[in-house]
């Protein structure tokens, strides 16, 4: 009896397996659980893995933390939108704010060193997305986002938005510098 | 009024049509052509857009355009002809006529009606919201309405499905079980109403709060419960090309599943394990727990995706036995050698098979992983997995079908028979390189849904590497290829519906259905067994099957730890 046409039994569920299949459901199996453990084991010894910590919070609330930071941390600005450019000292709390069509401010930090960032959203969904590292974070209005991350090596990086967030979506670019240590 | 109890017997293919089944699957798969052309005229923007030499589309009318495109593709075509699977997978399959057709052909038309009215407040120009319609971002309010009346047409059309089911027991127009195919469209329709409830919970109140209603729409409640809808109605198109790889093989081969058990369990595991499949697509987000994010993803992932991986043997292992015990025996792959390569619908199901398991397979269980989600999320790597599951995978499959259907259900022969063999390879392949192509953009960062990866004029923008650009203009050529095949198949269908040459038959009558009813109830032999010793090698029956399935298994073994190494390089973060 094919496909289109019923069983040759009622209780199907009787019919014995195939060894091909058997074999193959153990094999597919074994590999799922394998890929099951991966996960928790990554949380144990890996070192990438997204941050659970995580708050409510108010456009007001996190844009006045933001403005604390620039306001003490300043040490330039870039482009004629005046972008303040801002250099917190290592280990410290870092603010990004994504906005319509805009990161702000842009962050300078140090090699080798651990920041503690935290990431909102003042309008709709925006996506963290840092080039050519490749990281790429979902960031919400209403919620900050604490991600403890540590910039490997010293350059110039890229943060694009890739949520899409309307009309100006592709504008919306700015960067991220990593400088050696003195 | 009198219930309609007319059938007529297909006399090439054995099937019985019920007078009104027939006409609603006729109407329900056209209706998904015309989504599927109409999507496919705006593919073929989208693509000369993302290709950044041609740039064709400006920022607006591209946004616009990829809402639509993403609309009628993956709601509207599918699902029209989802439905019109369903149909026959009921009415047709169990000799049955259809439950309610005046039911049937309100969902229907409220479909209809639906489909319209969303594409309408797309193309006012104030929706390009894309098809997630993220909150906070809002749409014009017909947008969410017209979703909100699709789906409750498409819930109608699951009852009638149902109902006929209820029917085909009651008037014992088959024998035994439901036949597998049947059983594969029943898991489909039962994961459809889940997936509709939960559209409802997430769609009607954002249609309310478009209109002023409600003042709030939590942007992580949204993704969440979205998803529950989203990621379920991809079960939904899983359950279904599935189903129809099953049907398609039993047709060309006479193919029967190498274990019915098998098979019907693997199905149930897909209604069992994916209420909270919506876990994978938050993988990036702030303000869940990686407990949940872990457990969510694997109880309600991995036994789904062995699920798929079973299908994916027993499908190709059913047609080897049938070609085997035909008599093409000898070696490992002499029966796929003998297979009838210029027959569309074998064709279009193999490659469908292949292209959905290797390639879509593969990159969404990476993609679904709690960690290795970071280097992907929201790069254009996505929408090459995806068209690689919903588009080689269903689509290719729902088009096999159709060559299948157009000389049995429209009476009709295939207008370009030349044309129709060559289609599957054209399209097929050609969504294959588009798929890769993306997923290696997608590696190098390249983001999805995004007017212009050159960030011309702007101070801040960033500069992606030669090979970037290479793989979207690589993507952009294999995409046209893919739409010249799916303009052959669209010429070729629409040519042969409408104006091909009708097949007649002489001393055609239909017939009440008392004369076409099932033949009693025969008790089979006691013992059931499995297939005899006399084919295959080792005690396999399906041996070349299996090598197929080991290398599948490595390939996919190789690019998951590929992709762990990928992710230990990049800046540690907790
Ligand atoms: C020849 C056929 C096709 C081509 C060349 C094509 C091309 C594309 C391209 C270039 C994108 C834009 C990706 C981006 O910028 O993010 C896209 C998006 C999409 N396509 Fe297709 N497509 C085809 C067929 C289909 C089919 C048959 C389906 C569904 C069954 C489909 C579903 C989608 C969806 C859901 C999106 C995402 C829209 C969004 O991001 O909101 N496509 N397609
Ligand atoms: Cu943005
Ligand atoms: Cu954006």
């Amino acid at each position: 009896m094919s496909a289109i046409s019923s069983p040759a039994s009622r209780v199907w569920w009787k019919q014995p397996l195939d060894r091909v299949e058997g074999m193959w459901i153990a094999i597919a199996f074994v590999w799922c659980m394998v890929m099951f453990f991966m996960m928790p084991y990554w949380h144990v010894v890996g070192k990438q893995n997204l941050s659970n910590e995580a708050y409510r919070t108010t456009p007001e609330a996190f844009t006045a933390k933001t403005q604390a930071m620039v306001d003490k941390f300043k040490v330039r600005e870039e482009t004629d939108l005046k972008v303040p450019v801002v250099r917190p000292p290592a280990g410290s709390d870092v603010y990004l704010i994504a906005r319509l069509w805009q990161w702000w401010p842009m962050l300078e930090l140090e090699e080798g060193k651990t920041y503690r960032l935290h990431l909102a959203s003042m309008d709709w969904l925006h996506g963290f997305s840092l080039q050519p590292e490749n990281i790429n974070i979902e960031v919400h209005p209403n919620y900050e986002h604490v991600i403890t991350l540590t910039p490997t090596k010293a350059g110039t990086y890229s943060i694009i938005c890739n949520e899409y967030c309307g009309i100006n979506h592709h504008t919306m670019a700015s960067r991220l510098y990593v400088v050696k240590g003195n | 009024m009198a219930v309609n109890r007319m059938f007529r017997t297909c006399p090439s293919t054995g099937l019985v049509y019920h007078e009104a089944a027939e006409k609603l699957i006729r109407w329900n798969a056209v209706a998904g052509v015309v989504a599927l052309l109409f999507g496919g005229i705006l593919a073929l923007l989208v693509t000369a857009t993302r290709w950044q030499a041609i740039h064709l589309l400006p920022p607006d009318w591209f946004y616009l355009v990829l809402t639509a495109h993403g609309l009628n593709m993956l709601v509207f075509w599918i699902i029209f002809f989802e439905i019109a699977v369903l149909y026959f997978a009921a009415s047709v399959l169990l000799k049955c006529r259809l439950a309610t057709p005046r039911w049937a052909w309100a969902g229907f038309w409220l479909m209809i009606l639906g489909a319209l009215m969303n594409n309408v407040a797309v193309f006012r120009g104030d929706s390009s919201v894309m098809f997630t319609s993220y909150a906070p971002m809002g749409a014009h309010p017909a947008f969410y309405l017209g979703l909100i009346l699709f789906a409750v047409g498409a819930l109608i059309a699951c009852f009638v499905f149902f109902g006929t089911l209820v029917v085909g027991r009651n008037e014992k127009t088959y024998n035994g079980s439901v036949p597998l195919v049947t059983f594969g469209a029943v898991t489909a329709a039962i994961i459809a109403v889940f997936t509709i409830a939960s559209g409802a919970i997430i769609l009607i109140p954002t249609f309310l709060w478009s209109v002023g209603l409600v003042d709030h729409i939590d942007s992580l409640m949204y993704r969440t419960v979205w998803w529950a809808f989203g990621h379920s109605s991809q079960q939904i198109n899983v359950a279904a090309h599935v189903s129809v790889w099953y049907a398609i093989a039993a047709i060309v081969f006479g193919a029967k599943p190498m274990s019915e058990k098998v098979s019907r369990t693997a199905f149930l595991l897909y209604i069992c394990f994916l209420q909270l499949a919506s876990a994978h697509h938050l993988l990036a987000d702030p303000g869940l727990t990686s407990n949940w994010k872990i457990f969510n993803t694997s109880y309600a992932m991995y036994l789904a995706v062995l699920a798929s991986m079973v299908h994916g043997l027993t499908v190709p292992g059913a047609i080897e036995v049938a070609q085997r015990e035909k008599g093409f025996n000898s070696g490992l792959f002499e029966w796929l050698r003998k297979a009838p390569w210029s027959n569309p619908a074998f064709s279009s199901m193999f490659i469908s098979l292949i292209g959905f398991g290797f390639l879509g397979g593969i990159s969404g269980v990476m993609m679904g992983t709690e960690q290795l989600n970071l280097i992907i999320h929201n790069t254009i790597y996505v929408p090459g997995h995806f068209h690689a599951t919903v588009v080689i995978g269903t689509t290719l499959a729902f088009m096999g079908l159709t060559y299948f259907l157009i000389p049995t259900l429209f009476r009709r022969e295939v207008m370009f028979p030349a044309m129709a063999k060559w289609q599957p390879y054209l399209f097929g392949l050609g969504m294959c390189g588009f798929s890769l192509f993306m997923m290696g953009a997608g590696t190098l960062g390249v983001p999805r849904r995004h007017w212009d990866i050159s960030f011309a004029g702007n101070a801040l923008g960033h500069e992606f590497p030669g090979t970037a650009w290479l793989m979207m203009a690589l993507m952009g050529i294999f995409g046209l290829a893919a739409i010249v095949g799916g303009a052959m198949y669209l010429i070729n269908t629409v040519g042969s519906v409408f104006f091909g040459k009708k097949i007649e038959t002489p001393g055609f009558v239909h017939v009440k259905a008392k004369d076409g009813a099932a033949p009693p109830w025969q008790p089979v032999a006691v013992a059931i067994t499995g297939h005899g010793p006399s084919i295959g090698t080792a005690g396999f029956v399906a041996p070349g099957t299996f090598l197929l399935a080991m290398v599948f298994l490595i390939s996919f073994v190789l690019y998951y730890f590929v992709n762990w190494k990928y992710l230990s390089t990049v800046w540690p973060l907790s």
